[in-house]
């Protein structure tokens, strides 16, 4: 019997853990006493507000609040454009909401199976809305809510990150919807960013919610497809939209014009991928060269790119 | 998650002796974890130190816990004969046993695995005398099992069995050859839910790869949920006389059999 000692100690407690494309890191504990941040959203076109998140991973100090979410006031109604990171974060939106509006909130749209989304559906349940997500959203739920809820509490804490809300309204191609004089247009997209990827629009301002379809100035995480990914952004530039918010990154940026970063980066990892390919390149030395030039554009760049090569390279070699 | 994990191994993939607490966080338990992997595996066979006789190379954290690409090599002049990768903490532990035949060579064997959970992984090495020989490396990686059937696996299932084989370099009679077979198969572990059904993806995987090169055998893997989809096995063999043609079977555990074959042509030709 071999009873030799088993390497490598595990350090639990300072874990970093990489899923769906969103990296967690654990904090001291000393942190954890602190509060979340003051939460602020910017009102980028009349009835539009949207809270910029940080661009840094999940953490007590930002309460799991690093994606862009925010609201859409009509006539007789309010849309959640995505809930927030956890249930603070969730209700920290909702606080933002009240001092807006009291219409009532009747969706609340989850854009695509990400924690840092929408985690803070939970927060919305009492106002009783429709939960509104792709039609593959549930399906990847299943298989990763709980798993993302673990992890998101080993960084927040017991009982913080939210619970897992199943979407009750699914848009399986497009629909629309009215706020009271004003129509959102819903997009159900093919995998890209990630299998699961719903737009809006709203058409009274010109304004394109892409999520996550959208990163600028945080590295985009590739979860789905990357040639899907390009096919969609032509479909979204063929939008009458003037702005965009992005899932991560300003508020607002002009539309098309705010994609051209991401556009960059994406062809970059296809031309660069397929180059390594051919050249016989290895999937652990791809990940090490493929899009280094693109380093010192994008923040928290090396905590993506490799996975990102390395989902890129499963794709494309099949081609 | 945690429950399928438990109900796969208590379905019997290794027998009741691995039924035990899923979750190892400490040494003291990840080297009970291998001691009752060791006897569901291997029995009472001991196994010895394998250093200066087969390496395991993994990332110490892996970028994509779906696919993690890891290297086993071993020592020329050890007569090593096949090789098993164990990764502990996976519902299938034992990823993968591989027997290499005689214009084998068992230097070099490249896998692409699943890891659910950060773990330890084991490489054992049988050598002609009947010896085992074990290594061991940590990786941090979780979620890898039950990643959701996605835009890959659809492409997966459409194009089952479709192989492709890739040459690193010219072939040269009689110097081994480093080759990359790649097989288009989704690989389902059986923990992917259809939400709608509210059932499980059914277990289908590769269990066995067959490689011969102009009908001498390369080597015979026996295979497990643990591979990725799309399993691709990096290998290397020594063909005695050049042009020639490298053949292989997979069967998978439904039944189905994929073959394929490919020239491998001489130098400069």
């Amino acid at each position: 019997m071999s009873s030799r000692p088993v390497p490598h100690p595990l350090q639990l407690h300072r874990r970093r853990v990489l899923f769906g494309g969103l990296c967690l890191c654990c904090l001291p504990t000393r942190l954890r006493a602190g509060s979340p941040a003051g939460f602020a959203t910017e009102e980028i076109a009349p009835g539009i507000h949207v809270r910029r998140g940080v661009d840094a991973e999940a953490a007590v100090e930002n309460a799991g609040g690093i994606a862009n979410v925010g609201f859409i006031v009509g006539g007789d109604a309010v849309l959640v454009t995505d809930p927030g990171g956890s249930l603070a974060d969730g209700e920290n939106l909702r606080a933002a909401i009240r001092r807006v509006t009291d219409l009532p909130i009747r969706y609340v749209v989850m854009s695509h199976v990400h924690p840092d989304h929408i985690f803070g559906a939970g927060a919305f349940r009492q106002d009783n809305p429709a939960f509104i997500g792709h039609a593959r959203l549930p399906q990847a739920l299943a298989q990763r809510g709980a798993y993302y809820r673990e992890r998101l509490e080993a960084v927040l804490g017991p009982g913080r990150a939210g619970p897992v809300v199943m979407p009750t309204l699914l848009v399986e191609t497009a629909t629309e919807l009215d706020l009271g004089d004003r129509a959102i247009r819903m997009t159900a997209h093919g995998p890209a960013h990630t299998d699961n990827d719903l737009s809006l629009f709203d058409r009274r301002s010109g304004t394109l919610f892409p999520a996550d379809l959208l990163f600028v100035g945080r590295v985009p995480s590739l979860d789905g497809s990357l040639r899907g990914w390009l096919q969609e952004l032509v479909a979204l530039e063929a939008l009458p939209a003037t702005q965009a918010v992005p899932g991560h990154g300003p508020a607002r940026v002009d539309w098309p014009a705010g994609s051209a970063d991401l556009k960059r980066y994406l062809h970059t990892l296809v031309e660069e991928t397929r180059a390594a390919i051919r050249a016989n390149i290895g999937i652990t030395a791809a990940t090490e060269t493929i899009a280094s030039g693109e380093r010192d554009r994008w923040a928290l760049f090396d905590d993506y790119n490799g996975r990102n090569v390395t989902r890129a390279y499963k794709e494309l070699e099949w081609e | 998650m945690r429950k399928s994990c438990l109900a796969l191994m208590v379905l019997g993939l290794l027998g009741p002796a691995t039924a035990i607490a899923q979750s190892t966080d400490d040494d003291a338990a990840r080297a009970e974890r291998w001691h009752e992997l060791q006897q569901a595996i291997f029995g009472d066979r001991t196994i010895g130190d394998g250093t200066g006789i087969i390496t395991l190379d993994a990332p110490q954290r892996a970028l994509d816990a779906a696919l993690v690409p890891i290297t086993i090599t071993t020592a020329a002049d050890r007569n090593v004969t096949g090789v098993a990768l164990v990764i502990d903490d996976n519902p299938g532990p034992l990823a993968a046993r591989v027997r290499f035949g005689p214009v084998g060579d068992p230097g070099f064997l490249a896998l692409r695995v699943r890891v659910n959970q950060y773990t330890l992984m084991h490489a054992v090495a049988e050598t002609s005398d009947g010896q085992l020989h074990e290594t061991a490396k940590f990786v941090k990686a979780a979620g890898g099992c039950s990643a959701p059937v996605g835009e890959n696996e659809a492409a997966s299932l459409a194009e089952i069995g479709r192989m492709k084989l890739r040459l690193q370099g010219e072939a040269v009679a009689g110097a081994p050859v480093e080759a990359q077979l790649m097989i288009r198969h989704p690989n389902f572990n059986g923990m992917q839910m259809d939400q709608l059904t509210r059932l499980y993806t059914p277990m289908r995987f590769v269990q066995v790869v067959d490689i011969s090169f102009d009908g001498a055998e390369v080597l015979h893997l026996e295979g497990d949920i643990s591979l990725s989809t799309d399993p691709v096995i990096g290998f290397r063999f020594l063909p005695g006389a050049l042009p020639g043609k490298l053949k292989v079977m997979v069967r998978d555990s439904d039944n189905a059999t994929y073959e394929a074959s490919f020239d491998v042509p001489a130098s400069g030709s």
